[in-house]
């Protein structure tokens, strides 16, 4: 489904590399952990998917799609395919959690009833269809955390990255974020999460991918029965 | 081979050219799937149809935001429509003028042609004939010195003065009437021809004031033109930095949208509706103060006109000049808008 063929990306201003000469292959339908210290290039990674980054150099597949060679006016067509969270949310404070949610299908021009039912639907997984109707401000962390998935997941995209969902939540709601994304995994979602909390995924046996300054350092496969 | 990979150890793999296959396979994998094979409950509209529903979005959400902030809406309005109001009224005054102009020049233009004072009345005769052949004169009139000196005496009260001169001091005349579909500068070059020939003493042509009036007409619509591109220029430039600011304000929402996959179509539409909305709002205003200008001016016009025993009353701009002057309002905007999108939007990338 994503296929990294030494793919590096360079930030000259910063005068660093985020990646260095990365192969990867991740299959349709896998869960796969990134973990590493900050600065190890998780977070480029995740980025260089959707396109929020160019890769400097190498090949990146991303569901049979030449990513490093599409045009500008098509990005937006692979950002609709692939559901990202974000560590910081990206929430709009002005809109009500529905509406942020419903962002994406207005995107796509869903009609109004169908996308009101969609978005009820992914509340409703992630646990906060009473508060549809409240503003992003007042939720906490966790639950800002969990409008942010019900938006990436709402249109169906067949891939899922996440970065740090877990951040900074006690482990009772990490396993239950964590929870959340192996349902999507389970339903046929590539899912792509990026993390430090290793204890987590030591406990859960997914496939592990580490990296160190920019390179590849390990890649521990799934753990039997697990995935 | 070792070189190769130590290339692409540095991640300098060369760039491929596209093959047309591989395009059309990524197309392929990008489109969301056909219509048919969304359930039938949630399959979106057809695309035209779809492509109206999603402008529609964009100007209500647009509406939404504008009503949001009603000051800032209410003074980029006024802004705008004053900016308006000034060409469209200047405009209207010109018409208004060029109307009153017209009534004036009623009655064709007339020269007239003072002969020798021996001419005999039969060569007077024959000459006006001569006259009278050429093109664009419609009529020409014989003023014989008797006639002339009548008509003098009649008209001043020297009676007393003439009774003095033994003889008439007055020489034959022409009056000759030009056609009325003659421009003026036509009409002057008539009457020199005319005055061109050994006979003709004198020459006067009654149009010298009407040719000043036209020349400042002219002048007038000149500046009317450049004062408007000016203000045109003004309102781009005003709804422009209103729709800048409006971006820098949402900038956060800009990048979202575009973080989650709206193109630049989608991200663009709802601020060029807002700069159409403020020229449309603008133009509406300026219609309305060029009205009310115009009622402001109606008593004072008339009094004006009765004393001059005019009949006269100030046309406004009408149906078609209100509606062309909206219509501005809208292009400037949308104008105004894309300055300001195009260079701003594109520049904003989701971190």
């Amino acid at each position: 489904m994503i296929h990294f063929d030494r793919v590096s990306k360079r930030y000259p201003r910063a005068g660093r590399d985020g990646l260095r000469g990365v192969s990867l292959e991740i299959a349709e339908g896998e869960l796969v952990f990134i973990t590493g210290h900050s600065g190890a290039g998780k977070t480029t990674l995740l980025r260089l998917i959707p396109l929020l980054e160019r890769p400097s150099g190498g090949r990146l597949t991303v569901a049979g799609v030449d990513v490093d060679q599409l045009p500008r006016r098509r990005i937006p067509l692979l950002r609709q395919r692939i559901g990202v969270t974000f560590q910081d949310h990206r929430l709009l404070q002005d809109r009500s959690v529905f509406e942020n949610v419903a962002m994406p299908l207005e995107i796509a021009g869903v009609p109004r009833r169908e996308a009101a039912r969609r978005v009820r639907a992914a509340l409703d997984k992630v646990g906060l269809l009473a508060k549809e109707q409240v503003d992003p401000v007042t939720l906490s962390g966790g639950e800002q955390q969990r409008v942010g998935i019900a938006r990436a997941v709402v249109n169906r995209p067949p891939v899922l990255l996440a970065d740090e969902p877990t951040g900074n939540l006690d482990p009772e709601l990490s396993n239950e974020i964590m929870g959340l994304f192996t349902s999507f995994q389970a339903i046929g979602t590539t899912v792509l999460i990026a993390t430090h909390d290793l204890d987590l995924v030591e406990r859960l046996g997914y496939r592990m991918i580490t990296l160190e300054q920019g390179e590849l350092r390990a890649d521990r496969p799934a753990r039997e029965g697990v995935g | 081979m070792s070189r190769r990979s130590g290339r692409a150890d540095r991640g300098a793999t060369p760039k491929r050219r596209r093959t047309r296959a591989e395009a059309r396979r990524e197309r392929a994998a990008l489109r969301p799937g056909t219509r048919r094979d969304q359930p039938r409950s949630g399959r979106p509209p057809s695309a035209p149809l779809l492509y109206l529903l999603r402008h529609l979005q964009a100007a209500f959400a647009a509406a939404g935001r504008a009503r949001r902030a009603r000051l800032h809406t209410t003074l980029t309005t006024a802004v705008v429509g004053i900016a308006l109001a000034l060409p469209a009224a200047f405009l209207v005054a010109l018409e208004n003028i060029e109307e009153v102009a017209g009534g004036w020049q009623e009655g064709a233009p007339q020269a007239s042609l003072f002969l020798e004072r021996e001419a005999e009345p039969q060569a007077v005769r024959e000459h006006a004939g001569e006259v009278a052949a050429n093109e664009g004169v419609v009529d020409v009139e014989v003023v014989t010195p008797e006639q002339a000196l009548a008509e003098f005496r009649a008209g001043s009260e020297f009676d007393a003065a003439l009774e003095l001169l033994d003889t008439n001091p007055l020489p034959p005349v022409l009056v000759v009437t030009a056609d009325r579909s003659l421009t003026p500068e036509q009409v002057v070059s008539l009457a020199e021809s005319l005055a061109d020939d050994g006979r003709v003493v004198r020459m006067r042509l009654d149009q010298e004031w009407v040719e000043r009036l036209h020349a400042m007409m002219n002048l007038a619509e000149r500046a009317l033109w450049s004062v408007g591109v000016l203000l045109a220029l003004a309102v781009i430039l005003v709804i422009g930095n209103t729709i800048r600011l409006t971006i820098e304000s949402r900038r956060h929402e800009v990048e979202i949208l575009k973080l989650i996959g709206g193109s630049n179509g989608f991200v663009r539409r709802p601020f060029l509706y807002e700069g159409m909305a403020y020229g449309l709002l603008g133009g509406v205003l300026a219609w309305v103060l060029t009205e009310l200008g115009r009622w402001l001016l109606a008593g004072p016009t008339e009094q004006l006109a009765d004393a001059y025993a005019a009949d006269f009353a100030l046309s406004g701009l009408g149906l078609a000049g209100g509606a062309l002057v909206v219509a501005t309002g809208l292009v400037l905007g949308l104008l105004g808008a894309w300055t300001a999108v195009a260079r701003h939007l594109a520049a904003i990338e989701p971190r």
